[in-house]
């Protein structure tokens, strides 16, 4: 690996550790869970998806977490991105706009709509808007979606991406980073979490 | 667009073999090339709709199954099988991916042998008590599915006394986890159909 593993960072684990030796007991999936992060925001080809596209999104995505050490992290990748910095305040208060408990939405019409629950249908304010410009306004609402609520997902939805200019390319690219940071958020928490038992294990270990 | 007349969506979370039709379009097999089945890893996957439109994206392909293979099927050491794919399901019954949680429901029950308790995961949803150790996966899925993310110490420590240790605890997480991946993208790029 070129870079630093990020879900180690972010989640504090040292080499070493005893966390370090479990994951390399999955070194496959370590090793490719850090390739889809460096294909998605080192990509070969940002030709449909452009770096601050994905930044952008990365910050807006995260914060609506509330994780605050991987949001940091994301908020200085975009700060780093060319043309990125001059988003992050009008990010940050979108994220505050979005903030909700998920998942939410609506199952097919049947036996499932007893579990329906209504929610924040989220669209991005119209001064941001100007701001962000068309397509990652629309990815906003789209990331929202999949957030909160990814069984409300239509294929009207994937109309309103072509229509604000998004390729069929580019969707599934900006899909597969909405998914994969849903994923690395969860891995990187749930690691934080068992290591702080661990380490109360430890220390419990240790005083005795 | 895919032809949606054809399309006849389950209303129910089932065990059943269901089909997923694309809402855009995927790759025409006839234009593959090599870089794109190095991003299908199995050169097979190319039958397959849903491989042919994120293979779009072919390195994030190829790098998401392979995270996908080993965290499901290095069975090596750690967390059996049955409990990582029981681990799949309860996020897909929650996140409400009927796609997802067929395919897992039924791996979980070829794995367990206790169809019926899988069964009543899908129909019950994740509140159905399934015992000590399966309730404690289920929980803790359910916990690392929600945002903003519900897991915590009580988490562990209840997988801790349902017997799993800390690796396999870091199957449950990783598990869990990759099925926000995979669920999102099978819920919002296409739907299934019976």
């Amino acid at each position: 690996m070129s870079t630093t593993d990020i879900i180690d960072t972010l989640a504090g684990i040292e080499p070493g550790s005893a966390l370090d030796a479990i994951r390399a007991r999955r070194l496959q999936a370590r090793e490719n869970a850090q390739k889809s992060y460096l294909s998605l925001f080192e990509p070969i080809d940002a030709g449909d998806v452009s770096l601050v596209e994905r930044a952008a999104v990365a910050l807006f995505v995260i914060g609506l977490h509330r994780e605050s050490t991987v949001a940091a992290f994301y908020r200085a990748k975009l700060a780093a991105t060319a043309d990125g910095a001059r988003l992050i305040e009008a990010i940050e208060v979108e994220i505050g706009r979005g903030e909700t408990s998920g998942p939410y939405g609506a199952f097919p019409a049947g036996p499932l709509s007893v579990e329906n629950k209504a929610g924040l249908i989220y669209r991005v304010s119209a001064d941001r808007k100007a701001v962000l410009g068309a397509r990652l306004a629309a990815a906003f609402e789209h990331a929202h979606l999949l957030v909160f609520r990814p069984r409300d997902a239509a294929s009207t939805d994937m109309k309103a991406l072509l229509a604000a200019g998004w390729s069929s390319t580019g969707i599934v690219t900006f899909s597969q980073l909405v998914a994969f940071l849903s994923f690395q958020v969860r891995v990187v928490t749930g690691l934080q979490v068992l290591g702080a038992s661990l380490g109360r294990t430890a220390n419990a270990v240790a005083g005795a | 667009m895919s032809a949606a007349n054809n399309v006849n969506p389950p209303v129910v979370f089932t065990q059943d073999e269901l089909a997923w039709v694309s809402w855009i379009d995927p790759l025409p097999e006839a234009e593959l090339t090599e870089r794109h089945f190095a991003g299908l890893v199995d050169r097979a996957r190319a039958k397959s709709e849903y491989f042919r439109l994120l293979v779009r994206d072919p390195e994030v392909l190829e790098a998401r199954t392979k995270t996908d293979k080993d965290i499901f099927y290095n069975v090596a050491d750690g967390l059996p099988r049955a409990e990582r794919e029981l681990a799949a399901a309860a996020t897909s019954r929650y996140n409400g991916c009927i796609y997802c949680a067929s395919v897992h429901a039924r791996f979980a029950s070829t794995y367990s042998k206790r169809r019926d308790d899988v069964q009543r995961l899908l129909d019950e949803g994740v509140g159905a008590d399934l015992g000590e150790r399966w309730n404690a996966v289920v929980k803790a899925s359910v916990a690392l599915a929600a945002t903003p993310i519900a897991f915590g110490p009580d988490n562990v420590a209840e997988l801790r006394r349902a017997g799993l240790d800390d690796s396999e605890i870091v199957d449950v997480i990783n598990g869990a986890s990759f099925f926000n991946w995979a669920n999102r993208l099978m819920l919002s790029l296409g739907e299934p159909s019976k």
